[in-house]
């Protein structure tokens, strides 16, 4: 019964997605961040205002607030991204969510808000011996009715017309005289009118807080694709079996099986990633989806790799002189040598993720997952098998590696968003595991007092050790793409098609490939945890994937020396920033937003089409 | 002499359509056949099903006397049989040369080497079989930027790089100008019988057809209606039929 209240406020949120994804085909990663904005501007107006108008008026109010906000949004900024690749459509949507969880908490400051009950539905019903809370049972009945509400706005209206002929061929639409853009804005804005709905609605049962974005963009993801992208039936369907499979977890409690005690309510944070891993196996596009054809707007294709010029090898030795300089630095300027070790890392991480995501088309947005299970399998192997520090940092890449060859298998089985989608799902277990397993991962504190022996419990002698092993995870990865396994990563990226027909196995091509950048990154996250001296599941977290794919962006996708130059860029940024302003979210949105809009090659992609027009 | 590839009573539904029904014909070594038929006939499907990209519902295809039924694209590739496409595809972010020399990777079973750089490999080899299709020129240009008649003349040094025993091409000449269609035909015809490669094309133009085509198969509404030389096929009622209707309704406003 809990579940069924759960789910109606889980399909309005998911609902607004779908239907938002199903016209434009932008996956709007800012949906949770709206829907964490209804439930602040409802509980402002349930405490301020009060009582029945206060309440009941402050839904209403909420809806109408976020549909003008989701009006800007799309006018101001999605207007501008329907036509570049899907890559930085998620990137930009996210910058938002970056952006509004800043000004969420400017606005309600960072405390959470636990909205007044609703009045007139305050009592509880008895059910089957029960107490059940009127508000609950009035939830239960709202999914249906607006379900049906969209039902008949989707069927039995010429606007609703449109939009069904959108999500089936919106050029056609066009071609025929529809007004796209209007169409598009109140798509919009009607999504997130729904998804400030649905936040709205949950303030009197649980408090608004600002962790609520990400996890509500998390389970709307899981419903939409579980459901079907772009069906309404489908999300409904899915929110309900997320919801009760979810409260059935809860109600299980600790269970014995086999004389083990197994608590259930822990599954939660992993089950409904594992019924949406599963369903995406069983059924590529949902419950109720249809396959989507192919996107129109396929990303701009690269130009032909170059070996290094002489030039260029000139600049990379001084790069690396300079960079072996760096411990000279030790004494004056000790925090240099800290930094300089994080930003190695962080090329290490970003490198490995260009490798799948450049030239392998794949673009993860799990690729923490590697980091995180590589900075944990080298301070367990560490700690718990009493290994020493080397035998950690090689068997590290060895756990990634495993990680990514099980996911790997069924994530180069997708493509696009779907993919995304996927990763971030394996990314999402990992984190959850981690979390709750606290016996073995000491949970959300982590494990501490990881530190690298004699003689590398210097900062400058560490640092080295870390320089060494990142130029050759940098130089390997850089001969493997010049090898012919490189060019039929490419070959399968360029057009599977193709090179099936050529007997490339694309698959298995890919597949390897993400195992190669798993292990590399678990090699990062190895090296990341002695520098920290300890781990944490911060490691893990989809902000860090998310970090990675921005490095790759900043300095460009199509360049192998995107990540070399992003990532760097990005630390160095991140670091500045962090120290100067409480707001640094905000501001790394705004970042991301140039970037996605004025900058889509980065900088080293800047750099080379430069030089390129200038050698003409 | 035996057939190189026979298809014996191929079928294929798509929910009520019989796309491809009870289809049998064979096609010798070294032979150059075209199969025609109007829009919807079962052309491209009967071209899927060879290739591996489509299962069949019912029937057999030999190769070679032995059956590649429920094998993939690529198992069939291994057998002996290229493709290209009716939307050419080649390679865009790699060079009209590093697009062959991948090519010959593949077919030298060395897709998976890690280290060597593939710069020096089967070079070669790849600018002779550019130089026979006539794009040695163009050898160092990214595929990306190419024309599309050029892309398709790649894609046929592709196809040609596995030395396949059998080639399928599903209208080569699709999209391009009535010259360059009798152009890439004659040196698609030219490269295979010095190789000595048997061809099964589709075709629209019937100007390409008649004047290339050893043999002709003809089908219509997933039906194989006639089979025969140009001359054959020109005077075959049924196929009159089927391209230029029955003629009943001109007779009629003669009349």
């Amino acid at each position: 019964m809990n579940g069924l209240a759960n789910a109606s406020s889980l399909f309005f949120l998911s609902a607004g997605l779908s239907l938002i994804f199903g016209v434009s085909r932008v996956v709007n990663m800012a949906h949770g961040s709206l829907y964490m904005l209804g439930a602040y501007i409802a509980y402002t107006c349930a405490s301020k205002l009060g009582g029945m108008l206060g309440f009941w008026g402050g839904l209403v109010a909420t809806a109408a607030a976020l549909a003008l906000v989701g009006t800007l949004i799309e006018v101001l900024l999605l207007r501008r991204i329907y036509h570049v690749a899907e890559l930085f459509q998620l990137l930009a949507t996210f910058a938002l969510v970056l952006l509004l969880s800043d000004v969420v908490a400017a606005l309600w400051g960072v405390e959470d808000l636990l909205g007044p009950r609703a009045p007139g539905l305050r009592g509880s019903v008895e059910i089957l011996g029960h107490n059940y809370p009127q508000y609950d049972l009035f939830l239960l009945f709202l999914g249906p009715v607006v379900l049906a509400g969209l039902h008949i706005l989707l069927s039995r209206t010429r606007w609703g017309t449109l939009v069904r002929a959108a999500t089936q061929d919106r050029d056609m639409v066009a071609a025929l005289g529809v007004d796209q853009a209007k169409l598009f804005t109140a798509v919009f804005a009607l999504g997130s009118a729904l998804a400030g709905l649905g936040g709205a609605l949950e303030t009197p049962r649980q408090p608004a807080n600002l962790g609520m974005d990400l996890s509500a963009l998390g389970d709307a993801f899981v419903v939409v694709v579980v459901g079907g992208m772009g069906s309404i039936p489908g999300a409904y369907v899915a929110a309900l079996l997320i919801a009760e499979i979810k409260a059935i977890c809860i109600g299980l409690g600790t269970q014995h099986i086999a004389g083990v005690a197994f608590n259930f309510s822990k599954l939660t944070l992993v089950a409904e990633f594992i019924v949406m891993a599963i369903v995406l196996i069983a059924r590529p596009y949902g419950l109720l989806g249809r396959a989507q054809g192919m996107p129109r707007h396929a990303a701009a294709m690269e130009d032909p790799l170059k070996p290094a010029g002489q030039a260029l090898r000139l600049l990379a030795l001084a790069v690396l002189v300079g960079l072996l300089a760096v411990p000279l630095l030790a004494e004056a300027s000790p925090y240099t040598v800290v930094l300089a070790t994080d930003v190695l890392i962080a090329v290490l991480f970003a490198a490995s993720l260009h490798f799948i995501a450049g030239p392998g088309g794949m673009h993860s947005f799990g690729h923490a997952a590697y980091f995180g299970l590589g900075c944990y399998g080298a301070g367990l192997l560490l700690k718990l098998a009493g290994l020493p520090m080397a035998a950690a940092i090689a068997g590290a890449p060895l756990v990634a590696a495993l990680a990514a060859a099980l996911f790997g298998w069924f994530a180069v089985r997708l493509s696009g968003v779907y993919l995304a989608m996927l990763t971030l799902a394996f990314a999402q277990i990992v984190w959850a595991v981690v979390f709750q397993w606290e016996t073995l991962t000491g949970g959300s504190n982590g494990v501490l007092g990881i530190w690298p022996p004699a003689p590398f419990n210097r900062a400058g002698i560490y640092y080295l050790l870390v320089l060494g092993l990142t130029v050759l995870g940098v130089l390997l990865m850089r001969r493997i793409l010049f090898a012919p396994f490189g060019y039929a990563m490419r070959a399968g990226r360029d057009s599977p098609l193709r090179a099936e027909a050529t007997g490339i196995a694309v698959l298995k091509v890919h597949w390897l490939a993400f195992i190669i950048a798993g292990s590399v990154c678990g090699l990062a996250g190895a090296l990341f945890a002695f520098a920290k001296g300890g781990i944490s599941p911060e490691t893990i977290h989809v902000s860090r994937s998310i970090d990675g794919l921005v490095m790759v962006l900043l300095g460009g996708i199509h360049e192998l020396a995107g990540p070399l130059v992003g990532a760097p860029v990005f630390t160095l940024l991140q670091d500045s920033v962090m120290r100067q302003t409480p707001y640094w979210r905000g501001v790394l949105g705004v970042v991301i937003l140039v970037l996605v809009l004025v900058f889509p090659l980065g900088i080293a992609g800047t750099i080379a089409a430069w030089a390129r027009r200038f050698a003409r | 002499m035996k057939p190189l590839l026979e298809v014996r009573n191929l079928r294929k539904a798509f929910g009520g359509v019989r796309a491809v029904d009870d289809v049998s014909f064979a096609l010798a070594e070294g032979e150059f056949l075209a199969l025609i038929g109007p829009n919807g006939a079962g052309k491209s499907t009967c071209f899927n099903m060879l290739n591996g990209q489509l299962a069949p519902d019912g029937g057999d295809i030999l190769l070679g006397g032995k059956s590649i039924l429920g094998l993939g694209p690529r198992q069939i590739w291994k057998r002996g049989v290229g493709r290209t496409f009716q939307v050419a595809a080649i390679w865009g972010s790699l060079t009209v040369c590093e697009n062959v020399q991948i090519a010959l990777l593949a077919h030298a079973g060395e897709v998976f080497r890690l280290w060597r750089p593939v710069a020096a490999r089967y070079r070669e080899e790849a600018l002779a079989l550019l130089g026979d299709v006539g794009m040695q020129a163009q050898a160092q240009r990214p595929a990306r930027e190419l024309a599309y008649g050029d892309v398709k003349r790649v894609e046929l040094a592709l196809a040609l790089a596995s030395r396949p025993r059998l080639l399928l091409m599903d209208e080569p000449t699709a999209g391009m100008a009535p010259r360059e269609r009798n152009e890439l035909i004659s040196l698609a015809r030219r490269l295979v019988r010095e190789r000595g490669i048997s061809v099964l094309f589709t075709e629209h133009s019937m100007d390409v057809v008649f004047a290339h085509a050893e043999r002709i198969i003809v089908l219509a509404r997933g039906r194989l209606i006639a089979q025969g030389d140009a001359a054959t096929i020109q005077a075959d009622p049924k196929v009159q039929e089927t391209y230029f209707g029955s003629g009943r309704m001109l007779a009629r406003r003669r009349a």
